[in-house]
């Protein structure tokens, strides 16, 4: 890192590889971006950090020639450059690696490679020396021969970035792309970003994660409310440092579970579970474990291992064997049904099964109980009582809503979050299934919606927490066990794991080192 | 026994042939992620100028096969602008343009009922097996989209807009152009399967003489898969079953509408069959759906 710096000092005298000045963007109420400075330098990684709409998004569009900036100039090189669409950028060789991969899943890399380029007879042919290049200089596996719907999340990533270098990319965004890797395949990533930075490319590097902020960028620069409110290098900075710049206070990264001695009378036993998946092979083979009372279980795994049909299931939305007891009674019936029964869910797509983005707030807080009495009358719904609870809970939740008869889909998506906690949370249910309840939200909403769901546990309330996010799993978690191929590994205390257990495990390791596996004790 | 078999196969052949041609042109479009449901439309306005063309005075059939080509396509611009650049919903806008396109051509058609057409195009006699032109070029055809889709630069752009249009999109292709034109590409063979039928099949103008065919050819889309080289078995298919249906019609106490009816019960049975195996799966993934840009 201290070789970088050096020579990033050394190239001062000639123009940055990147520039941003005065960047100006405005949408109908919004700056999104407020007079944005922003420069990398050849064989830099820069660190974009910031919270939900602190404007990454839109400086990224505006690179990557989605939007036009209403003031400002990129340059590249010293020269001012119009980016006008997504292929005028990767001319101009900005590339961009997306959150969420932008491939044909049906086509095979090489198809998606030779999309938009490639010769007019056969041109997946032409692709495969390329690509061998590629990934051999900067260690970046890829199978051309391979069809993209069969890539794990890491693999989807590198023939992005693939492609991005083959079109000739110099300056490179990867947009979170850690946010859906182990922590393994970040590791193996920012080996990738170190070869390409001592070739001499510039990388933009966005993520919420300061650690790995810290252990791969050179510099940050830090957005908040659509400005740049700071920036350094990141040598001698530290996670705290960075966290006030981004929120504008200071941040407690300590342990949020402050793990008690906890009574160790079991709330939800679940033995030897199965269910079918999608495509009607076993999603869950065989799954067993027990939640007590006020714990939070985390479930660790790569998605598509049965996290998502173990959750259904137990919501009531998904056919399964086995047997399944809450606070002692045969947990059945439907999802109403066991709503009613104490059975909160928090769903993994939170806009499409957690709300119905048409509707107002109103009516989506209601829509576990708009039928039964105190909203409902006979057949009648009862609107005044609808609306007034429907306030209580904004109010309870901080739910930031122009109203309450404002369609759902305007909310961001951390109120939408809200919104759904409010919902589940309003029976004091005994039971919370939490799939990925924070993704994408920033660090204040976040932080929110863990206060809420500790603050159940201390009621009694157990809490099933699904999450890809391991630092999230291990700050609140009693226990973790990892779902892999459709089998539960654990539930291991959460003083004997690491997220470097943790992910082994995920990739498919056997927990051969980790002791007192099950055997129930809270550290 | 030898001979009953040439036949049949003869005239599933001819049958199969419109379907196929339409069938093709389907696929053309919808790989590219639009769906036409306005086929029997632009096979009806296809048949209607050929024969519009081939009975006017000093007629030419190459003239002929080209105005239906040029009559589907037009037919098919128009679905192009509701929904490629319009972003209607393809569905509704195929539906009216299958009406559309039957009621005008029975309407523009009343002065040409019952005229015969005295230069039809000639059949082809390869060794004993009858055959038209159309059917050879049908088939040949079949073989060149086949070969366009998997192993060419523009087949796989046409592919990858009608899986994930905005990947295609961020890499500098033009979406509304592609689809477009495979639209307007899917009319044109949509037309020259209704000039087969006025030109050689039935070589006279009636009305109502697509008969479904257009309909049959839609579904056959989803029985193969999108797969070029395997409608033409699809084709053969349900040629052979139009053949049976003619064979079994004359000598048999059930009601002739019954055997009428049969092709389009067969498509629900053959349609329940494919989604029962999942061949809803082959669906190109962006078919039906209209693309903007900045919608993730």
């Amino acid at each position: 890192m201290t070789q970088s710096v050096t020579q990033t000092k050394q190239t001062n005298s000639s123009p940055p590889a990147l520039r941003l000045r005065g960047i100006t963007k405005r949408f109908p109420g919004v700056v999104a971006n407020d007079n944005v400075d922003l420069t990398v330098d050849a064989g830099e990684v820069l660190a974009l950090l910031g919270e939900n709409g602190a404007g990454k998004s839109t400086l990224i569009s505006i690179l990557y020639g989605l939007y036009q900036p209403d003031e400002g100039t990129v340059e590249l090189r010293g020269q001012p450059v119009r980016v006008t669409s997504p292929a005028q950028a990767l001319k101009l060789g900005i590339g961009l690696v997306p959150q969420h991969p932008l491939l044909v899943a049906r086509h095979t890399v090489a198809e998606n490679l030779a999309l938009g380029g490639g010769s007019g007879l056969f041109p997946a042919r032409g692709v495969a020396g390329r690509v061998r290049e590629l990934s051999g200089k900067y260690g970046l596996e890829v199978n051309p021969q391979a069809r993209v719907s069969d890539l794990s999340p890491g693999e989807k990533q590198r023939v992005e970035i693939v492609r991005a270098l083959m079109r000739g990319a110099q300056v490179l965004i990867l947009d979170e792309p850690t946010s859906v890797l182990t922590p393994q395949e970040a590791d193996a990533l920012f080996r990738v970003m170190r070869e390409l930075k001592a070739d001499g490319r510039s990388l933009i590097f966005i993520s919420h994660k300061l650690d790995e902020v810290l252990a791969v960028a050179d510099r940050v620069t830090v957005l908040r409310r659509g400005k740049v409110v700071g920036g350094r290098d990141t040598a001698g900075a530290t996670r705290e440092d960075l966290a006030e710049m981004m929120v504008g206070r200071s941040v407690d990264f300590t342990r949020k579970r402050l793990a008690a001695a906890r009574p160790e009378t079991p709330l939800l036993t679940v033995r030897n579970l199965t269910a079918l998946g999608a495509r009607g092979l076993p999603a869950l083979r065989g799954v067993s474990f027990e939640l007590r009372q006020g714990e939070v279980l985390g479930v660790a795994g790569i998605a598509g291992n049965g996290q998502s049909e173990l959750v259904e299931v137990l919501a009531g939305l998904h056919a399964s064997g086995g047997e399944v007891t809450l606070a002692g009674q045969p947990l059945t019936g439907n999802a109403d049904e066991r709503f009613r029964g104490g059975v909160a869910h928090i769903p993994e797509d939170r806009i499409h099964s957690g709300t119905v983005p048409t509707m107002t707030v109103a009516e989506n807080l209601a829509l576990r109980d708009y039928a039964r009495a105190p909203l409902a009358r006979g057949l009648a719904r009862d609107l005044a009582a609808t609306d007034a609870r429907a306030r209580q809970d904004v109010e309870a939740y901080a739910v930031a809503t122009p109203g309450i008869h404002t369609p759902s889909r305007l909310l961001s998506g951390g109120n939408i979050q809200k919104l759904i906690l409010a919902r589940e949370l309003n029976g004091s249910p005994k039971l919370i299934l939490a799939v990925h309840p924070t993704y994408g939200l920033d660090i204040g909403a976040t932080d929110q919606v863990h206060r809420v769901l500790l603050e159940r546990t201390e009621g009694g309330a157990g809490v099933l927490l699904v999450s890809e996010d391991l630092d999230e799993l291990l700050s609140l978690s009693d226990r973790i066990g990892v779902m892999v191929g459709g089998e539960l590994r654990g539930p291991f205390p959460v003083a004997e794991v690491t997220r470097e257990s943790l992910g082994m495990m995920m990739g498919g390791a056997h927990p051969t080192v980790i002791p007192g596996a099950d055997q129930g004790v809270i550290a | 026994m030898d001979n009953v078999f040439v036949e049949a196969l003869v005239r599933a052949l001819a049958v199969g042939t419109p379907l196929l041609l339409a069938s093709l042109g389907a696929i053309l479009n919808e790989r590219g992620g639009v769906v036409n449901l306005g086929v029997e439309g632009m096979m009806a306005v296809g048949a209607l100028a050929a024969f519009a063309v081939a009975v006017a005075p000093g007629g030419n059939l190459w003239l002929a096969v080209l105005a239906a080509a040029a009559a589907g396509a037009l037919l098919a611009a128009l679905h192009a602008l509701a929904t490629v650049t319009l972003r209607a919903n393809q569905f509704v806008s195929g539906l009216a343009l299958a009406l559309l396109g039957t009621g005008a051509a029975g309407l523009l058609g009343k002065r040409y009922e019952g005229a015969p057409l005295f230069n039809k195009v000639p059949d082809w006699n390869l060794g004993g097996f009858v055959i038209s032109p159309f059917t050879v070029f049908a088939l040949l055809l079949a073989g060149a989209l086949a070969f366009y889709l998997n192993s060419t630069r523009s087949g796989l752009t046409l592919r990858s807009v009608g899986e994930n249009p905005a990947a295609a999109d961020v890499l500098g292709v033009n979406v509304g152009r592609v689809r477009t034109l495979a639209v307007l590409a899917g009319g044109a063979l949509a037309g020259v399967a209704g000039a087969f039928l006025a030109l050689s099949y039935r070589a006279s103008w009636a009305d109502n003489m697509t008969a479904g065919l257009g309909w049959i050819a839609v579904a056959l889309v989803i029985f193969v898969g999108w797969r070029p080289l395997r409608a033409i078995l699809g084709a053969l298919f349900f040629g052979v079953l139009y053949y049976l249906q003619f064979r079994l019609q004359g000598n048999s106490p059930i009601p002739t509408e019954v055997f009428s009816a049969m092709p389009f019960v067969l498509v629900l049975v053959v349609l329940a069959l494919a989604g029962l195996r999942g061949q809803q799966g082959d669906a190109p993934a962006g078919l039906g759906r209209a693309y903007m840009r900045g919608e993730r």
